[in-house]
């Protein structure tokens, strides 16, 4: 049961990255060029997904456990650290460039053509090599 | 344009509700970088789940795609920025435990620090790194 509903949410993710116009890198760049021909869909996009999952949060909050059984998440982490800004910053950079990122990179990869298949090898490899990078950047903050 | 923010408000909605249901049943949080890292670096567990999961993500809308009659991503054909960017958002992604539907959809909705510092990273590195390569240096 776990694995039908994980694959219906993974389908459903997909349809909606592609209905709103996340797997259309130009849109994505559109967003992000705020001194050019802004657009302003992804922020539809956002304010629609951020919407629905806020009433999910709720919920959760008053049931004891998920329905498939096991445990919710535990609650944020509230420590920041260089971790997440400096992994924020590449990742944007990463994102403006090309205008993908990981969930379109995959929900698009029957239809991306090569250069899709590309990026998705690039990124799974730099997400390899991360774990190393993040070990060297924890040594040097000491 | 206005057509364009009504989908964009829909697939936003469906995305929210692929978020809610992982969360509901499942009690996972749907980052798409943590579900695919956590696989490929062997860190995380449930392993069947995140393959079921990332099966749904590209079978699902592939198939309707090919349905409908095909769909563009519009990805630049230069091969070197290709790669650079997806080296960029790996490493970046995972580095920072999360990327636009970790952090940005189940992170903002739950008032987490962590995500609002790290959407407000990546939206401002993305703004000006599209300023610098398309507007300063013309590559994109």
């Amino acid at each position: 049961m776990r694995n039908v509903f994980a694959f219906a949410a993974g389908g459903l993710f997909g349809i909606g990255l592609w209905l709103s116009g996340m797997t259309d890198t130009r849109k994505v760049i559109g967003w992000l060029d705020i001194f050019g021909d802004w657009d302003p869909t992804l922020a539809f996009v956002l304010g629609g997904a951020v919407g629905v999952m806020a009433v999910a949060w709720r919920i959760a909050a008053v049931r004891k456990a998920p329905a498939l059984g096991g445990a919710f998440p535990e609650p944020p982490e509230p420590r920041l650290g260089r971790n997440l800004v400096v992994g924020s910053v590449l990742f944007g950079m990463g994102w403006g460039l090309v205008g993908l990122c990981p969930g379109p990179a995959m929900a698009s990869l029957t239809w991306g053509g090569p250069e899709g298949l590309l990026f998705l090898v690039a990124m799974l490899a730099g997400m390899v090599a991360a774990p190393p990078l993040r070990a060297r950047l924890e040594a040097q903050a000491g | 344009m206005p057509q364009d923010w009504l989908m964009g408000f829909i697939g936003g909605g469906l995305i929210g509700l692929a978020a809610a249901l992982y969360l509901l049943l499942n009690g996972r949080v749907m980052g798409a970088s943590g579900i695919v890292g956590g696989l490929i670096d062997g860190s995380g567990g449930f392993k069947t789940e995140r393959v079921s999961f990332l099966a749904g993500l590209v079978l699902v809308p592939g198939g309707l795609v090919w349905f409908t009659g095909g769909a563009d991503t519009h990805l630049t054909g230069n091969w070197a920025l290709v790669i650079l960017a997806g080296l960029l958002v790996g490493v970046g992604t995972r580095l920072a435990n999360g990327c636009t539907s970790g952090h940005g959809v189940c992170g903002l909705s739950r008032f987490s620090l962590r995500g609002f510092v790290a959407t407000a990273f990546y939206l401002l590195a993305g703004g000006l790194t599209v300023v610098t390569a398309k507007h300063l240096l013309e590559l994109i």
